[in-house]
Protein backbone atom coordinates (compact mmCIF):
# COMPACT_ATOMS: atom_id res chain seq x y z
CA UNK A 1 0.00 0.00 0.00
CA UNK A 2 2.45 2.55 0.67
CA UNK A 3 4.32 1.56 -2.19
CA UNK A 4 1.51 2.44 -4.62
CA UNK A 5 0.91 6.10 -2.88
CA UNK A 6 4.78 6.57 -3.50
CA UNK A 7 4.64 6.15 -7.05
CA UNK A 8 2.08 8.90 -7.70
CA UNK A 9 3.29 11.95 -8.65
CA UNK A 10 2.49 15.04 -6.19
CA UNK A 11 0.06 16.47 -8.66
CA UNK A 12 -1.98 13.24 -8.11
CA UNK A 13 -3.73 14.94 -4.90
CA UNK A 14 -4.63 18.27 -6.64
CA UNK A 15 -6.46 16.56 -9.23
CA UNK A 16 -10.40 16.22 -8.85
CA UNK A 17 -11.48 13.31 -7.15
CA UNK A 18 -12.88 10.07 -8.96
CA UNK A 19 -16.22 9.55 -8.11
CA UNK A 20 -17.50 5.99 -6.68
CA UNK A 21 -16.15 2.68 -6.98
CA UNK A 22 -12.80 3.01 -5.07
CA UNK A 23 -10.41 1.89 -7.57
CA UNK A 24 -9.09 -1.48 -6.93
CA UNK A 25 -11.48 -2.89 -5.26
CA UNK A 26 -13.33 -5.71 -6.76
CA UNK A 27 -17.13 -5.88 -6.22
CA UNK A 28 -18.92 -8.70 -6.68
CA UNK A 29 -21.98 -7.58 -9.17
CA UNK A 30 -19.23 -6.84 -11.51
CA UNK A 31 -20.34 -7.65 -15.17
CA UNK A 32 -17.86 -9.07 -17.48
CA UNK A 33 -17.21 -6.64 -20.55
CA UNK A 34 -14.57 -8.98 -22.12
CA UNK A 35 -15.15 -13.03 -21.16
CA UNK A 36 -12.37 -14.40 -22.86
CA UNK A 37 -11.30 -18.38 -22.63
CA UNK A 38 -8.26 -19.98 -23.74
CA UNK A 39 -7.52 -17.04 -26.61
CA UNK A 40 -4.02 -17.77 -29.22
CA UNK A 41 -3.48 -15.92 -31.36
CA UNK A 42 -0.60 -16.72 -34.32
CA UNK A 43 1.21 -14.24 -36.47
CA UNK A 44 2.03 -16.92 -39.61
CA UNK A 45 3.73 -19.54 -37.65
CA UNK A 46 5.19 -17.43 -34.24
CA UNK A 47 2.61 -17.37 -31.39
CA UNK A 48 2.24 -14.23 -29.81
CA UNK A 49 -0.64 -15.24 -27.28
CA UNK A 50 -0.62 -18.51 -25.59
CA UNK A 51 -4.64 -19.70 -24.78
CA UNK A 52 -5.35 -16.30 -21.99
CA UNK A 53 -8.50 -16.44 -20.47
CA UNK A 54 -9.30 -13.46 -19.01
CA UNK A 55 -12.90 -11.51 -17.77
CA UNK A 56 -12.42 -8.12 -18.29
CA UNK A 57 -14.58 -6.10 -15.72
CA UNK A 58 -17.16 -2.79 -17.40
CA UNK A 59 -16.91 0.11 -17.17
CA UNK A 60 -13.75 0.03 -15.21
CA UNK A 61 -10.21 1.10 -16.60
CA UNK A 62 -8.07 -2.16 -16.92
CA UNK A 63 -4.34 -2.34 -17.56
CA UNK A 64 -2.30 -4.11 -19.12
CA UNK A 65 1.39 -4.40 -18.45
CA UNK A 66 4.39 -5.97 -19.48
CA UNK A 67 7.74 -5.65 -21.38
CA UNK A 68 8.41 -5.33 -24.94
CA UNK A 69 7.15 -8.10 -26.87
CA UNK A 70 4.57 -9.50 -24.50
CA UNK A 71 1.99 -9.69 -26.29
CA UNK A 72 0.00 -6.71 -24.77
CA UNK A 73 -0.52 -4.66 -27.80
CA UNK A 74 -1.49 -7.79 -30.02
CA UNK A 75 -3.84 -8.81 -27.38
CA UNK A 76 -5.33 -5.40 -27.33
CA UNK A 77 -5.77 -5.24 -30.84
CA UNK A 78 -7.53 -8.84 -30.73
CA UNK A 79 -10.32 -7.38 -28.45
CA UNK A 80 -11.74 -5.35 -31.78
CA UNK A 81 -10.70 -7.51 -34.29
CA UNK A 82 -7.38 -4.98 -35.63
CA UNK A 83 -4.66 -7.45 -35.63
CA UNK A 84 -6.50 -8.36 -38.88
CA UNK A 85 -4.99 -5.78 -40.78
CA UNK A 86 -1.66 -7.46 -40.28
CA UNK A 87 -1.94 -10.29 -43.09
CA UNK A 88 -1.30 -14.36 -42.18
CA UNK A 89 -2.80 -13.87 -38.34
CA UNK A 90 -4.69 -16.54 -36.90
CA UNK A 91 -6.78 -17.27 -33.78
CA UNK A 92 -8.25 -19.92 -31.31
CA UNK A 93 -10.49 -20.07 -28.48
CA UNK A 94 -13.14 -17.41 -27.11
CA UNK A 95 -13.74 -13.65 -26.98
CA UNK A 96 -17.04 -12.47 -25.78
CA UNK A 97 -18.29 -9.13 -25.89
CA UNK A 98 -21.09 -8.91 -23.26
CA UNK A 99 -22.29 -12.08 -25.06
CA UNK A 100 -21.64 -11.94 -28.03
CA UNK A 101 -19.12 -13.91 -29.90
CA UNK A 102 -16.57 -11.34 -31.55
CA UNK A 103 -15.27 -13.83 -33.73
CA UNK A 104 -18.63 -15.57 -34.82
CA UNK A 105 -18.06 -16.20 -38.49
CA UNK A 106 -20.98 -14.10 -39.21
CA UNK A 107 -19.49 -11.22 -36.98
CA UNK A 108 -18.45 -8.00 -39.09
CA UNK A 109 -15.23 -6.91 -38.43
CA UNK A 110 -16.33 -2.95 -38.97
CA UNK A 111 -19.40 -3.76 -36.45
CA UNK A 112 -16.80 -5.09 -34.05
CA UNK A 113 -14.86 -1.98 -34.48
CA UNK A 114 -17.73 0.09 -33.99
CA UNK A 115 -18.75 -1.28 -30.29
CA UNK A 116 -15.29 -1.45 -29.70
CA UNK A 117 -12.94 1.77 -30.14
CA UNK A 118 -9.71 2.38 -30.34
CA UNK A 119 -7.20 5.22 -29.60
CA UNK A 120 -3.53 4.95 -30.79
CA UNK A 121 0.01 5.50 -29.93
CA UNK A 122 0.75 8.29 -32.05
CA UNK A 123 -2.40 10.66 -32.10
CA UNK A 124 -4.09 10.16 -35.99
CA UNK A 125 -6.25 12.39 -36.68
CA UNK A 126 -6.93 12.96 -40.62
CA UNK A 127 -4.86 15.58 -42.10
CA UNK A 128 -7.35 16.75 -44.43
CA UNK A 129 -10.27 17.39 -41.97
CA UNK A 130 -11.22 20.02 -39.76
CA UNK A 131 -11.65 19.43 -35.92
CA UNK A 132 -15.47 19.04 -36.48
CA UNK A 133 -15.07 16.80 -39.45
CA UNK A 134 -12.58 14.43 -37.28
CA UNK A 135 -14.70 14.11 -34.63
CA UNK A 136 -17.84 13.23 -36.49
CA UNK A 137 -16.24 11.02 -39.70
CA UNK A 138 -16.92 7.67 -37.70
CA UNK A 139 -21.14 8.71 -37.90
CA UNK A 140 -20.81 10.13 -41.43
CA UNK A 141 -19.23 7.39 -42.74
CA UNK A 142 -21.63 4.69 -40.82
CA UNK A 143 -24.72 6.60 -42.72
CA UNK A 144 -25.92 9.24 -40.25
CA UNK A 145 -27.00 12.57 -41.52
CA UNK A 146 -29.07 14.33 -39.08
CA UNK A 147 -27.73 17.96 -38.09
CA UNK A 148 -29.13 18.24 -34.43
CA UNK A 149 -27.70 15.03 -33.87
CA UNK A 150 -24.20 15.39 -35.09
CA UNK A 151 -23.78 18.81 -33.99
CA UNK A 152 -25.39 17.07 -29.96
CA UNK A 153 -22.25 14.05 -30.31
CA UNK A 154 -19.51 17.11 -31.23
CA UNK A 155 -20.77 18.45 -28.36
CA UNK A 156 -20.60 15.68 -25.96
CA UNK A 157 -17.83 13.90 -27.37
CA UNK A 158 -15.09 16.99 -27.08
CA UNK A 159 -16.69 17.86 -23.78
CA UNK A 160 -15.89 13.92 -23.01
CA UNK A 161 -12.59 14.23 -23.84
CA UNK A 162 -11.75 17.68 -22.24
CA UNK A 163 -11.25 19.57 -25.31
CA UNK A 164 -14.01 21.47 -25.89
CA UNK A 165 -12.87 24.54 -23.77
CA UNK A 166 -9.92 24.22 -26.47
CA UNK A 167 -11.89 23.98 -29.74
CA UNK A 168 -14.72 25.31 -29.58
CA UNK A 169 -14.58 28.44 -30.94
CA UNK A 170 -12.28 27.35 -34.09
CA UNK A 171 -14.00 23.98 -35.03
CA UNK A 172 -13.42 24.47 -38.42
CA UNK A 173 -9.27 24.27 -38.20
CA UNK A 174 -7.04 21.78 -39.66
CA UNK A 175 -7.19 18.77 -36.63
CA UNK A 176 -3.73 18.71 -37.50
CA UNK A 177 -3.44 22.19 -36.53
CA UNK A 178 -3.87 21.53 -32.49
CA UNK A 179 -1.12 20.50 -30.04
CA UNK A 180 0.32 16.89 -29.37
CA UNK A 181 -1.76 16.57 -26.44
CA UNK A 182 -4.54 18.13 -28.07
CA UNK A 183 -4.69 15.95 -31.19
CA UNK A 184 -4.29 12.97 -29.17
CA UNK A 185 -7.79 13.80 -26.96
CA UNK A 186 -9.00 15.01 -30.76
CA UNK A 187 -8.07 11.51 -31.71
CA UNK A 188 -10.44 9.73 -28.15
CA UNK A 189 -13.17 12.42 -28.96
CA UNK A 190 -13.27 10.60 -32.62
CA UNK A 191 -13.05 7.23 -31.00
CA UNK A 192 -16.09 7.84 -28.57
CA UNK A 193 -19.05 9.96 -31.13
CA UNK A 194 -19.63 6.71 -32.63
CA UNK A 195 -20.61 5.67 -28.78
CA UNK A 196 -18.49 2.31 -28.51
CA UNK A 197 -19.21 0.51 -25.28
CA UNK A 198 -15.19 0.06 -25.25
CA UNK A 199 -12.38 2.12 -25.60
CA UNK A 200 -9.31 0.48 -26.09
CA UNK A 201 -6.04 2.56 -25.75
CA UNK A 202 -2.90 1.55 -26.84
CA UNK A 203 -0.01 3.07 -25.35
CA UNK A 204 -2.21 6.86 -25.75
CA UNK A 205 0.39 8.66 -23.95
CA UNK A 206 4.04 7.76 -24.45
CA UNK A 207 4.33 10.50 -27.04
CA UNK A 208 3.32 12.98 -24.59
CA UNK A 209 4.95 15.11 -22.39
CA UNK A 210 3.50 15.11 -18.70
CA UNK A 211 1.36 17.70 -18.10
CA UNK A 212 -0.87 16.42 -21.57
CA UNK A 213 -0.51 12.95 -20.09
CA UNK A 214 -1.63 14.35 -16.38
CA UNK A 215 -4.58 15.47 -18.73
CA UNK A 216 -5.49 12.12 -20.88
CA UNK A 217 -5.29 10.11 -16.90
CA UNK A 218 -7.87 12.73 -15.50
CA UNK A 219 -9.75 12.30 -19.17
CA UNK A 220 -9.56 7.80 -18.50
CA UNK A 221 -10.90 8.79 -14.44
CA UNK A 222 -13.90 10.37 -16.63
CA UNK A 223 -14.59 8.07 -18.99
CA UNK A 224 -14.89 4.80 -16.82
CA UNK A 225 -18.34 5.69 -15.29
CA UNK A 226 -19.30 5.78 -19.16
CA UNK A 227 -17.30 3.34 -20.76
CA UNK A 228 -14.82 -0.03 -20.48
CA UNK A 229 -11.24 1.06 -21.06
CA UNK A 230 -8.39 -1.00 -21.82
CA UNK A 231 -5.22 0.48 -21.39
CA UNK A 232 -2.09 -0.71 -22.54
CA UNK A 233 1.07 1.16 -20.79
CA UNK A 234 4.58 0.75 -20.65
CA UNK A 235 4.07 3.31 -17.66
CA UNK A 236 3.65 1.27 -14.42
CA UNK A 237 3.08 4.26 -12.70
CA UNK A 238 0.92 5.16 -14.71
CA UNK A 239 -1.13 1.67 -14.41
CA UNK A 240 -0.94 2.09 -10.80
CA UNK A 241 -2.84 5.53 -10.99
CA UNK A 242 -5.59 5.33 -13.56
CA UNK A 243 -6.66 1.65 -13.14
CA UNK A 244 -8.78 -0.50 -11.23
CA UNK A 245 -7.70 -3.20 -12.61
CA UNK A 246 -3.93 -4.80 -14.12
CA UNK A 247 -3.13 -7.76 -16.47
CA UNK A 248 0.61 -8.50 -16.49
CA UNK A 249 1.69 -10.73 -19.49
CA UNK A 250 4.74 -11.96 -20.05
CA UNK A 251 5.24 -14.20 -23.18
CA UNK A 252 2.35 -14.11 -24.55
CA UNK A 253 0.71 -15.60 -21.32
CA UNK A 254 -1.07 -13.51 -18.87
CA UNK A 255 0.64 -14.06 -15.56
CA UNK A 256 -1.65 -12.27 -13.20
CA UNK A 257 -4.65 -10.32 -13.35
CA UNK A 258 -5.84 -8.98 -10.02
CA UNK A 259 -6.83 -5.65 -8.82
CA UNK A 260 -4.40 -3.03 -9.35
CA UNK A 261 -3.37 -2.22 -6.23
CA UNK A 262 -3.04 -6.43 -5.10
CA UNK A 263 -0.92 -6.52 -8.39
CA UNK A 264 1.66 -3.61 -7.15
CA UNK A 265 1.58 -4.50 -3.42
CA UNK A 266 1.19 -7.99 -2.78
CA UNK A 267 1.34 -9.79 -6.42
CA UNK A 268 0.86 -13.36 -6.45
CA UNK A 269 3.44 -14.50 -9.02
CA UNK A 270 6.89 -13.83 -8.39
CA UNK A 271 7.44 -13.32 -11.84
CA UNK A 272 4.82 -10.13 -11.45
CA UNK A 273 6.91 -9.14 -8.14
CA UNK A 274 10.29 -9.27 -9.90
CA UNK A 275 8.50 -6.65 -12.58
CA UNK A 276 7.04 -4.23 -10.87
CA UNK A 277 9.36 -3.85 -8.38
CA UNK A 278 11.53 -3.28 -11.73
CA UNK A 279 13.52 -5.88 -11.56
CA UNK A 280 13.25 -7.09 -15.15
CA UNK A 281 11.54 -5.90 -18.23
CA UNK B 1 56.43 8.49 -41.51
CA UNK B 2 54.09 6.58 -39.97
CA UNK B 3 53.51 8.57 -36.83
CA UNK B 4 51.91 11.13 -39.74
CA UNK B 5 49.94 8.50 -41.55
CA UNK B 6 48.45 7.18 -38.58
CA UNK B 7 47.75 10.37 -36.80
CA UNK B 8 44.00 11.74 -37.04
CA UNK B 9 44.58 15.41 -37.68
CA UNK B 10 45.44 16.23 -41.15
CA UNK B 11 48.51 18.03 -42.13
CA UNK B 12 48.93 21.14 -44.01
CA UNK B 13 49.78 19.97 -47.00
CA UNK B 14 46.78 16.94 -46.93
CA UNK B 15 44.43 20.04 -45.98
CA UNK B 16 45.13 21.85 -49.03
CA UNK B 17 44.99 18.36 -51.42
CA UNK B 18 41.17 18.12 -49.74
CA UNK B 19 40.57 20.95 -50.09
CA UNK B 20 41.90 21.39 -54.25
CA UNK B 21 39.75 17.94 -54.86
CA UNK B 22 36.98 19.46 -53.10
CA UNK B 23 36.51 21.76 -55.66
CA UNK B 24 37.35 20.02 -58.58
CA UNK B 25 34.20 17.37 -58.15
CA UNK B 26 31.81 20.53 -57.18
CA UNK B 27 32.60 21.99 -60.50
CA UNK B 28 32.46 18.96 -61.86
CA UNK B 29 28.73 18.43 -60.83
CA UNK B 30 28.03 22.26 -61.42
CA UNK B 31 29.42 21.44 -65.26
CA UNK B 32 27.04 18.19 -65.17
CA UNK B 33 24.06 20.44 -63.82
CA UNK B 34 24.22 23.13 -66.37
CA UNK B 35 24.39 20.33 -69.33
CA UNK B 36 21.10 19.48 -68.06
CA UNK B 37 19.57 22.71 -68.04
CA UNK B 38 21.22 23.50 -71.60
CA UNK B 39 19.32 21.61 -74.16
CA UNK B 40 15.98 23.23 -71.90
CA UNK B 41 17.10 26.75 -72.87
CA UNK B 42 17.76 25.53 -76.21
CA UNK B 43 14.87 24.32 -77.26
CA UNK B 44 13.06 27.30 -75.50
CA UNK B 45 15.27 29.62 -77.28
CA UNK B 46 15.02 28.15 -80.81
CA UNK B 47 11.11 28.10 -80.15
CA UNK B 48 9.94 31.65 -79.53
CA UNK B 49 13.04 32.64 -82.33
CA UNK B 50 11.45 31.28 -84.88
CA UNK B 51 7.99 30.62 -83.48
CA UNK B 52 7.16 33.85 -82.04
CA UNK B 53 6.95 36.02 -85.12
CA UNK B 54 4.51 33.63 -86.91
CA UNK B 55 2.04 33.51 -83.36
CA UNK B 56 -0.81 35.95 -84.22
CA UNK B 57 -4.21 36.31 -83.91
CA UNK B 58 -5.08 34.34 -87.22
CA UNK B 59 -2.47 31.16 -85.68
CA UNK B 60 -5.32 30.68 -82.98
CA UNK B 61 -8.47 30.74 -85.66
CA UNK B 62 -8.07 30.27 -88.51
CA UNK B 63 -7.40 27.11 -90.39
CA UNK B 64 -4.54 26.05 -92.24
CA UNK B 65 -4.40 27.81 -96.05
CA UNK B 66 -4.10 26.16 -99.51
CA UNK B 67 -0.88 25.46 -100.54
CA UNK B 68 0.60 28.66 -102.45
CA UNK B 69 -1.33 30.98 -99.88
CA UNK B 70 0.23 32.54 -97.40
CA UNK B 71 -1.19 33.21 -93.73
CA UNK B 72 -3.78 31.00 -91.69
CA UNK B 73 -3.77 29.17 -89.32
CA UNK B 74 -3.75 25.78 -86.57
CA UNK B 75 -6.85 26.42 -85.15
CA UNK B 76 -8.12 22.79 -85.96
CA UNK B 77 -5.46 21.19 -84.95
CA UNK B 78 -5.56 23.27 -81.14
CA UNK B 79 -8.87 22.04 -81.03
CA UNK B 80 -8.17 18.43 -82.24
CA UNK B 81 -5.37 17.91 -79.32
CA UNK B 82 -7.64 19.15 -76.77
CA UNK B 83 -10.19 16.57 -78.06
CA UNK B 84 -7.45 13.58 -78.44
CA UNK B 85 -6.69 14.61 -75.00
CA UNK B 86 -10.20 14.69 -73.30
CA UNK B 87 -11.16 11.36 -75.32
CA UNK B 88 -8.05 10.22 -73.60
CA UNK B 89 -8.55 11.19 -70.13
CA UNK B 90 -11.84 9.63 -70.31
CA UNK B 91 -10.17 6.61 -70.52
CA UNK B 92 -6.87 6.56 -69.10
CA UNK B 93 -7.85 8.92 -65.75
CA UNK B 94 -10.55 6.24 -64.65
CA UNK B 95 -8.59 2.97 -65.21
CA UNK B 96 -5.58 4.21 -64.14
CA UNK B 97 -6.48 5.23 -60.70
CA UNK B 98 -9.09 2.54 -60.29
CA UNK B 99 -5.77 0.50 -61.12
CA UNK B 100 -3.05 2.07 -59.06
CA UNK B 101 -6.14 2.46 -56.33
CA UNK B 102 -6.02 -1.43 -56.10
CA UNK B 103 -2.26 -2.23 -56.41
CA UNK B 104 -1.76 -0.08 -53.64
CA UNK B 105 -5.26 -1.24 -50.93
CA UNK B 106 -5.57 -4.89 -52.80
CA UNK B 107 -4.71 -7.91 -54.37
CA UNK B 108 -1.94 -9.97 -53.27
CA UNK B 109 1.92 -9.38 -53.27
CA UNK B 110 2.80 -11.66 -55.62
CA UNK B 111 -0.13 -10.59 -58.03
CA UNK B 112 0.59 -7.16 -57.76
CA UNK B 113 4.30 -7.84 -58.31
CA UNK B 114 3.08 -8.78 -62.03
CA UNK B 115 0.58 -6.05 -62.48
CA UNK B 116 3.30 -3.69 -61.63
CA UNK B 117 6.08 -5.66 -64.19
CA UNK B 118 3.45 -5.44 -66.57
CA UNK B 119 2.71 -1.56 -66.08
CA UNK B 120 6.46 -1.10 -66.49
CA UNK B 121 7.14 -2.70 -69.42
CA UNK B 122 3.47 -0.50 -71.11
CA UNK B 123 5.65 2.67 -69.85
CA UNK B 124 8.17 1.30 -71.92
CA UNK B 125 6.52 0.23 -75.40
CA UNK B 126 7.61 2.75 -78.30
CA UNK B 127 5.10 5.16 -79.00
CA UNK B 128 4.47 3.82 -82.85
CA UNK B 129 4.09 0.13 -81.67
CA UNK B 130 0.54 1.18 -79.45
CA UNK B 131 -0.27 3.59 -83.46
CA UNK B 132 0.28 0.11 -84.67
CA UNK B 133 -1.72 -2.16 -82.54
CA UNK B 134 -4.88 0.86 -82.66
CA UNK B 135 -4.62 0.90 -86.38
CA UNK B 136 -5.13 -3.16 -86.44
CA UNK B 137 -8.10 -2.94 -83.91
CA UNK B 138 -9.63 0.23 -84.61
CA UNK B 139 -8.70 1.64 -87.91
CA UNK B 140 -8.51 -1.33 -90.27
CA UNK B 141 -12.04 -3.11 -88.99
CA UNK B 142 -13.59 0.39 -90.00
CA UNK B 143 -12.13 1.23 -92.72
CA UNK B 144 -11.33 4.84 -91.76
CA UNK B 145 -8.70 6.79 -89.52
CA UNK B 146 -10.92 8.43 -86.75
CA UNK B 147 -10.50 10.82 -83.73
CA UNK B 148 -11.86 7.76 -81.88
CA UNK B 149 -8.63 5.84 -82.25
CA UNK B 150 -6.08 8.44 -81.43
CA UNK B 151 -8.24 8.94 -78.17
CA UNK B 152 -8.00 5.66 -77.45
CA UNK B 153 -4.38 5.06 -78.76
CA UNK B 154 -3.34 8.32 -76.05
CA UNK B 155 -5.93 6.86 -73.48
CA UNK B 156 -3.63 3.46 -73.33
CA UNK B 157 -0.61 5.01 -72.96
CA UNK B 158 -1.51 6.92 -70.29
CA UNK B 159 -3.15 4.18 -68.04
CA UNK B 160 0.30 2.34 -67.24
CA UNK B 161 1.57 6.26 -66.45
CA UNK B 162 -1.31 7.35 -63.79
CA UNK B 163 -1.76 3.51 -62.16
CA UNK B 164 2.19 4.00 -61.43
CA UNK B 165 2.09 7.45 -60.24
CA UNK B 166 -1.40 6.36 -58.26
CA UNK B 167 -0.09 3.77 -56.01
CA UNK B 168 3.17 5.32 -55.46
CA UNK B 169 1.27 8.73 -53.50
CA UNK B 170 -1.53 5.93 -52.02
CA UNK B 171 1.69 4.51 -50.61
CA UNK B 172 2.81 7.50 -48.55
CA UNK B 173 -0.33 7.79 -46.72
CA UNK B 174 0.57 6.81 -43.60
CA UNK B 175 -0.67 3.43 -42.47
CA UNK B 176 -2.14 4.85 -39.09
CA UNK B 177 -4.73 6.60 -41.01
CA UNK B 178 -6.10 3.48 -41.91
CA UNK B 179 -5.82 1.83 -38.87
CA UNK B 180 -7.35 4.90 -37.56
CA UNK B 181 -10.42 4.77 -39.95
CA UNK B 182 -10.43 1.32 -39.51
CA UNK B 183 -11.02 1.47 -35.46
CA UNK B 184 -14.14 3.70 -35.94
CA UNK B 185 -16.29 0.79 -37.73
CA UNK B 186 -15.66 2.30 -41.00
CA UNK B 187 -16.18 0.18 -44.12
CA UNK B 188 -13.12 -0.58 -46.21
CA UNK B 189 -14.40 1.04 -49.73
CA UNK B 190 -15.29 4.19 -47.54
CA UNK B 191 -12.07 4.35 -46.09
CA UNK B 192 -9.92 4.28 -48.84
CA UNK B 193 -12.47 6.74 -51.20
CA UNK B 194 -12.79 9.47 -48.06
CA UNK B 195 -9.72 9.38 -46.53
CA UNK B 196 -7.07 7.76 -48.02
CA UNK B 197 -7.68 8.50 -51.56
CA UNK B 198 -9.13 12.19 -50.41
CA UNK B 199 -5.78 12.84 -48.62
CA UNK B 200 -3.38 12.06 -51.89
CA UNK B 201 -6.08 13.52 -54.47
CA UNK B 202 -3.25 16.18 -54.98
CA UNK B 203 -0.64 13.54 -56.02
CA UNK B 204 -2.84 12.07 -57.90
CA UNK B 205 -4.01 15.13 -59.98
CA UNK B 206 -0.37 15.54 -60.06
CA UNK B 207 0.40 12.18 -61.78
CA UNK B 208 -2.87 12.95 -64.26
CA UNK B 209 -1.17 16.05 -65.38
CA UNK B 210 2.14 14.84 -65.64
CA UNK B 211 0.80 11.58 -68.08
CA UNK B 212 -1.78 14.20 -70.14
CA UNK B 213 1.61 16.69 -70.84
CA UNK B 214 3.28 13.43 -71.67
CA UNK B 215 1.31 11.84 -73.87
CA UNK B 216 -0.01 15.75 -75.62
CA UNK B 217 3.26 16.03 -77.37
CA UNK B 218 3.09 12.08 -78.98
CA UNK B 219 2.92 11.97 -83.13
CA UNK B 220 3.67 8.68 -83.38
CA UNK B 221 0.79 7.03 -82.00
CA UNK B 222 -1.36 9.23 -84.02
CA UNK B 223 0.03 9.02 -87.56
CA UNK B 224 -2.37 5.70 -88.33
CA UNK B 225 -5.02 6.45 -85.90
CA UNK B 226 -6.18 9.81 -86.15
CA UNK B 227 -4.63 10.72 -89.02
CA UNK B 228 -4.36 14.58 -89.40
CA UNK B 229 -7.00 16.84 -91.09
CA UNK B 230 -6.69 20.29 -92.74
CA UNK B 231 -10.35 20.64 -91.67
CA UNK B 232 -12.75 21.16 -88.62
CA UNK B 233 -13.75 17.59 -87.76
CA UNK B 234 -16.91 16.95 -87.33
CA UNK B 235 -17.33 13.97 -86.96
CA UNK B 236 -15.28 11.77 -83.71
CA UNK B 237 -15.43 8.76 -86.55
CA UNK B 238 -13.43 10.56 -89.04
CA UNK B 239 -9.91 11.71 -89.06
CA UNK B 240 -9.05 14.70 -86.26
CA UNK B 241 -5.90 17.25 -86.96
CA UNK B 242 -3.55 17.01 -83.25
CA UNK B 243 -0.87 19.79 -82.94
CA UNK B 244 2.65 17.45 -83.18
CA UNK B 245 0.77 15.75 -85.96
CA UNK B 246 0.49 19.62 -88.17
CA UNK B 247 3.70 20.48 -86.81
CA UNK B 248 5.46 16.63 -88.27
CA UNK B 249 3.34 17.54 -91.99
CA UNK B 250 4.66 21.14 -92.00
CA UNK B 251 8.38 20.71 -91.05
CA UNK B 252 8.61 17.91 -94.20
CA UNK B 253 7.00 20.35 -96.18
CA UNK B 254 9.28 22.25 -98.87
CA UNK B 255 7.33 25.74 -98.16
CA UNK B 256 9.16 28.07 -96.08
CA UNK B 257 5.59 29.74 -94.61
CA UNK B 258 4.94 26.03 -93.51
CA UNK B 259 8.23 25.77 -91.54
CA UNK B 260 7.54 29.03 -89.87
CA UNK B 261 4.04 27.86 -89.08
CA UNK B 262 5.70 24.54 -87.53
CA UNK B 263 7.80 26.34 -85.44
CA UNK B 264 4.35 28.06 -84.04
CA UNK B 265 3.00 25.09 -83.62
CA UNK B 266 5.82 23.81 -81.62
CA UNK B 267 6.15 26.51 -79.30
CA UNK B 268 2.17 26.40 -78.66
CA UNK B 269 2.61 22.91 -77.88
CA UNK B 270 5.75 23.25 -75.69
CA UNK B 271 3.91 26.27 -73.95
CA UNK B 272 1.15 23.64 -73.14
CA UNK B 273 3.29 21.33 -71.80
CA UNK B 274 5.06 24.20 -69.80
CA UNK B 275 1.90 24.90 -68.20
CA UNK B 276 0.61 22.04 -67.48
CA UNK B 277 4.61 21.49 -65.36
CA UNK B 278 3.91 24.41 -63.70
CA UNK B 279 0.40 23.68 -62.52
CA UNK B 280 1.90 20.50 -61.45
CA UNK B 281 4.50 22.04 -58.94
CA UNK B 282 2.06 25.04 -57.99
CA UNK B 283 0.38 21.95 -56.71
CA UNK B 284 2.36 19.96 -55.60
CA UNK B 285 3.92 22.91 -53.23
CA UNK B 286 2.15 22.65 -50.33
CA UNK B 287 1.34 18.52 -49.90
CA UNK B 288 0.47 17.89 -46.01
CA UNK B 289 1.88 14.53 -46.90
Amino acid sequence: MPEVQSIRPPEAATRPSVPAAAPGVPSPEETPAFDIRDFSLWYGPRQALQAVTIRIPAKRVTAIIGPSGCGKSTFLRALNRMHEVTPGTRIQGQLRLFGDDLYAATVDPAAVRRRVGMVFQKSNPFPTMSIEENVLVGLRLNGIRDRAFLQRRLEESLKLSALWDEVKDHLKRPGISLSGGQQQRLCIARALAVQPEVLLMDEPCSALDPIATAKIEELIQQLRLQYTVVIVTHNMQQAARCSDRTAFFYMGTLIEFSDTRTLFTNPANPQTEAYVSGRFG
Amino acid sequence: MPAAAISLRPSEVQQGWRRWKSRLITCAMGLSAAVVMTPLFLVLYFLIREGASSLDWNFFTQLPKPTGETGGGMANAIVGTITLLAMAAVIGVPIGVMGGIYLAEYGSERGNDGLRFAADVLNGVPSIVWGMVIYVILVTPFKTFSAYAGGVALGLMMIPLIMRTTEEVLLLIPQSYREAALALGIARWKIILVIVVKAAMKGIVTGILIALARVAGETAPLLFTALGNNFWNHNLKEPIAALPLQIFAYAISPYDDWHRQAWAGALVLMLLILGTNICVRLLSRDRRI
